[in-house]
């Protein structure tokens, strides 16, 4: 495989809508009224209006639409689980078939993006600042809405470029980075503030910030992979899913591992972006080990099915238990054991058992590690916020923590059966603390007039 | 298996679908192309002078990413020689000599035009004439085509002078672009017409491109209004068959032309008293092997119905035909929502209450489900909603069993003339 096919490899998979099918699907929208498909979108985009809008030619309106209601909606289209949101409550799944909803938003966005439209103008100032931590989905969401409503916004991003998973998270051949950086445009053309390689904490202090704005909201997502807790984790060919995902967007691809024998610990959706974008680099066999069943996996329907196209074995009842280097400390094995699954856990998902003496050794090049993240906990304490392990307590109507003053919303206040871990409710979070920052804020100017 | 055989007004063809004279039937070649399909005639085209014609020529009306809903023209009458066309009817009739061919014609309003013509095109072998007197554009502007159908007087010695020197049936093709077409339908019987064949294409605009803003279709620029034809013409055409067929005045049998495409649209004008259809649109969108499903279709749809013969669909509807005025007033249908085939997509809901009389509510049940209830009280029947609803069996148009007697307008004028003459007489 050549240098060339590896990088062909992390090329959007899905060429989008041709200009025909999206005007042959346009059309086959019925145009509901109150349609079942708007209530099922975290953000309440008006499909059938954008829909529509394909229809006539005026793909200007309905990107404005689209992003309107959600301002990551070029990478919703990519991302969500549209089965199971806008596309499983279209009323047509009961007559014929389902609009393509999430390739038809596409088509629109794609076309903006192609474009180079400018869709939202900010508002007239009000003289009052919000400093937002975090640029990822939520807060890219709030800081439209607050910009639009005419606050100065301030963005502390740690990262090179804001967009957070969209931009560093979610593999290349599903979402590109220009997508996201786009989307981080719409933003900044509000005359949003976006400092980047800026960590909270470090490079500027919580108090500084605390100072300076009328408002501050938390939207700092998740950290990194959490350690496996076996021997092992340190050796050579040991990866952490995100930062794995992260260098393929980042960096010129790899060819470290082509031709190699890779495992992916874990069954959510990053365990399959690590393990098709092994696959992609090159890998001979990849394997995603689970400790449970497809049953209790929570990776997407169509990421399980995309995974397994793509090559990847999935080893049920699995669980690692060491790995295993050689003498210059690379990872050559790994030591799993089989489970059975036992009753149920507090989150309701059957608790995994290991069987005594099932112990095995697979024969390996890299690990890759998909077990969850970990949080920020150093810096949600320095903002001295309540937070149950790491989720962060909010008013469920203001979005504000314990601390009035600083709001919360995204993979921060997700967790602990609190909130939704897709990117399009993290947009809605970001968006409807915008409305109460805003309401909140308003409430204070008029008791002071 | 029906007998599809038609004779109109003389003219005898193996089936009812004939290519009506237009592009398709240009030449010897595709007139021959088309019979080698199945088409029963073909009305070749228009023969006569000059040979002349413009680029571009056609455009068509898309709807909703539909091609050719409706369809367009600035073409004039035949671009081939007369001596071409004789000897390539001539050659064909002789191949075809089961199959229908006419041979349309135009020419200037004058006796001499018309016998030399007739005359000429009989000695081929034609089958019968059909004169021209439709074609909005370009002849027109020389005083032929609908400038002469326009004028009933015109239409009534045109036809005379043809009937004066053809030996084979006269059809006198009608335009629609005039204010009551059974006028001059009755000029061409009144002039001894054979038969008549409507309708011609309609005065039309296809389009403006709007980034250019030149016509659609436009010559180097500039554009003329076409004659419209296609699907989109259908109900104009059928209205314009029933109204001459119901007219006790015009009785010659009827061509019926229009937006037909299928053989339920055949069907539908033969019900409303045309003697076989001629088709035109449906061949240019998809080619001359259409005719192979209209043919089968309208087979299967008489051998169901039990009839043995097409002729005998002929006029079947058109006593059902009539006039406002003959309408009972006291008939009611409502809607009646089936909310087991409803998906709720809640278009007839919105359409009612944006556009009719507000009388679906969308409502919830026990469990929370929405499902959509017509309150029958309000609803006038109007039809919108089942129309609107984009699945089959969700909305039923029931009839409500009425506790009046029938009373049409005309009844109830004349019940009301007579109870203000009793008053008269009363007070007198």
């Amino acid at each position: 495989m050549s240098y060339e096919d590896l990088q062909q490899n992390f090329n959007e998979v899905f060429p989008g809508l041709t200009n025909q099918e999206a005007i042959e699907e346009s059309n086959r929208c019925l145009y509901c009224y109150d349609p079942p498909c708007i209530q099922a979108c975290p953000t309440g985009i008006d499909i059938p209006t954008f829909i529509k809008k394909i229809a006539s030619g005026n793909l200007k309106g309905s990107a404005k639409t689209i992003m309107t209601a959600n301002p990551v909606g070029a990478s919703c289209s990519r991302v969500c689980p549209t089965e199971e949101l806008c596309e499983g409550a279209c009323v047509l799944n009961h007559s014929t078939k389902p609009i393509m909803i999430g390739n038809l938003q596409r088509y629109a966005t794609d076309w903006a993006i192609k474009n180079q439209q400018v869709l939202f103008k900010p508002g007239k100032k009000n003289g009052r600042k919000v400093a937002i931590v975090g640029g990822g989905p939520a807060g890219l969401a709030a800081a439209r809405e607050l910009g639009l409503l005419g606050y100065n916004v301030t963005i502390f991003e740690a990262e090179k470029h804001a967009g957070g998973l969209n931009t560093y998270g979610i593999v290349s051949f599903r979402l590109p980075q220009d997508i996201s950086y786009w989307e981080v445009k719409q933003v900044e053309s509000l005359d949003v503030e976006i400092k980047t390689n800026t960590r909270v904490g470090k490079d500027i202090s919580v108090k500084e910030i605390m100072d300076n704005y009328d408002a501050v909201l938390l939207a700092i997502g998740m950290a990194s992979v959490p350690n496996l807790g076996i021997v092992g984790e340190d050796l050579d060919g040991v990866y952490d899913a995100i930062d794995f995902v992260k260098e393929t967007k980042t960096k010129p691809i790899s060819n470290t591992f082509l031709g190699k024998k890779v495992v992916v610990i874990g069954a959510g959706n990053t365990a399959i972006d690590g393990a098709t974008c092994s696959i992609r680099l090159g890998a001979e066999n990849v394997k995603i080990l689970y400790r449970r069943t497809s049953e209790e996996m929570t990776a997407y329907e169509f990421e399980y099915e995309f995974a397994k196209q793509d090559g990847v074995e999935f080893r049920w009842l699995t669980a690692p238990k060491r790995i295993i280097g050689n003498e210059d400390g690379k990872v050559i094995g790994i030591e799993c054991i089989k489970m059975k699954l036992g009753k149920s856990d507090d989150d309701g998902r059957a608790r995994p058992i290991p069987i005594e003496g099932s112990e095995f050794i697979l024969e390996v090049d890299a690990v890759i590690k998909a077990i969850g993240q970990s949080r920020y906990n150093q810096l949600i304490e320095e903002f001295q916020l309540e937070h149950n392990s790491g989720v962060v307590k909010i008013d469920q109507q203001t979005y504000q923590t314990s601390n009035a003053k600083v709001y919360a919303c995204g993979d921060v206040i997700f967790g602990k059966g609190q909130g939704e871990a897709m990117v399009v409710s993290a947009a809605q979070q970001g968006k409807d603390a915008a409305y109460a920052i805003h309401k909140q804020l308003s409430k204070t100017s008029a008791e002071t007039a | 298996m029906a007998d599809l055989q038609i004779n109109l007004a003389g003219i005898q063809s193996p089936n009812p679908f004939w290519l009506a004279s237009a592009p398709p039937t240009n030449s010897g070649y595709q007139v021959q192309r088309a019979f080698d399909a199945g088409w029963g005639g073909a009305v070749w085209k228009t023969l006569g002078d000059p040979i002349l014609n413009v680029s571009s020529r056609f455009a068509a009306v898309s709807f909703n990413g539909q091609k050719v809903a409706g369809f367009n023209n600035i073409e004039l009458i035949t671009d081939r020689p007369l001596e071409v066309n004789l000897q390539e009817i001539y050659e064909t009739k002789k191949r075809f000599p089961n199959h229908a061919i006419i041979a349309s014609l135009m020419v200037e309003p004058k006796q001499e035009k018309w016998h030399e013509i007739v005359k000429r095109v009989e000695d081929v072998g034609v089958d019968g004439l059909e004169l021209n007197f439709g074609c909005p554009h370009g002849m027109a502007e020389r005083g032929m085509g609908s400038a002469s159908g326009q004028v009933p007087e015109l239409v009534e010695k045109q036809t005379y002078w043809v009937k004066e020197a053809a030996q084979t049936p006269v059809i006198v093709k009608l335009t629609p672009n005039i204010t009551d077409i059974t006028v001059t339908a009755q000029s061409a019987a009144n002039g001894g017409a054979d038969a008549i064949s409507m309708i011609n294409t309609i005065n039309s605009l296809a389009g403006v491109d709007i980034h250019t803003w030149n016509t659609i279709p436009h010559v180097a620029g500039k554009g003329a209004h076409g004659g419209y034809c296609g699907p989109a013409v259908k109900p104009i055409a059928l209205n314009m068959v029933g109204e001459c067929a119901r007219n006790p005045r015009i009785n010659i049998p009827i061509s019926g032309i229009g937006g037909i495409s299928s053989w339920q649209d055949a069907v539908e004008f033969m019900l409303m008293g045309a003697t076989g259809v001629q088709v035109c649109t449906a061949a240019m969108h998809h080619g001359f092997r259409i005719v192979e499903d209209m043919i089968e279709g309208l087979d299967h749809y008489l051998d169901d119905k039990g009839i043995s013969s097409v002729m005998d669909l002929i006029g079947k509807s058109v006593e059902k035909y009539s006039d406002w005025g003959n309408l009972d007033l006291n008939y009611k249908i409502v809607a009646r929502i089936n909310n087991d085939i409803c998906i709720n997509c809640n278009k007839c809901h919105i359409a009612c209450e944006d556009t009719s009389h507000q009388c679906i509510d969308m409502l919830k049940d026990e469990t929370g489900k929405g499902y959509l209830q017509v309150r029958e009280d309000d609803c006038v029947g109007c039809n919108l909603c089942s129309i609107v609803c984009p699945v089959d069996g969700a909305i039923d148009m029931v009839e409500i069993p009425s506790t009046l007697p029938p009373m049409t307008w005309n009844e109830r004028q004349a019940a009301l003339g007579a109870a203000s003459c009793n008053v008269d007489v009363v007070n007198k």
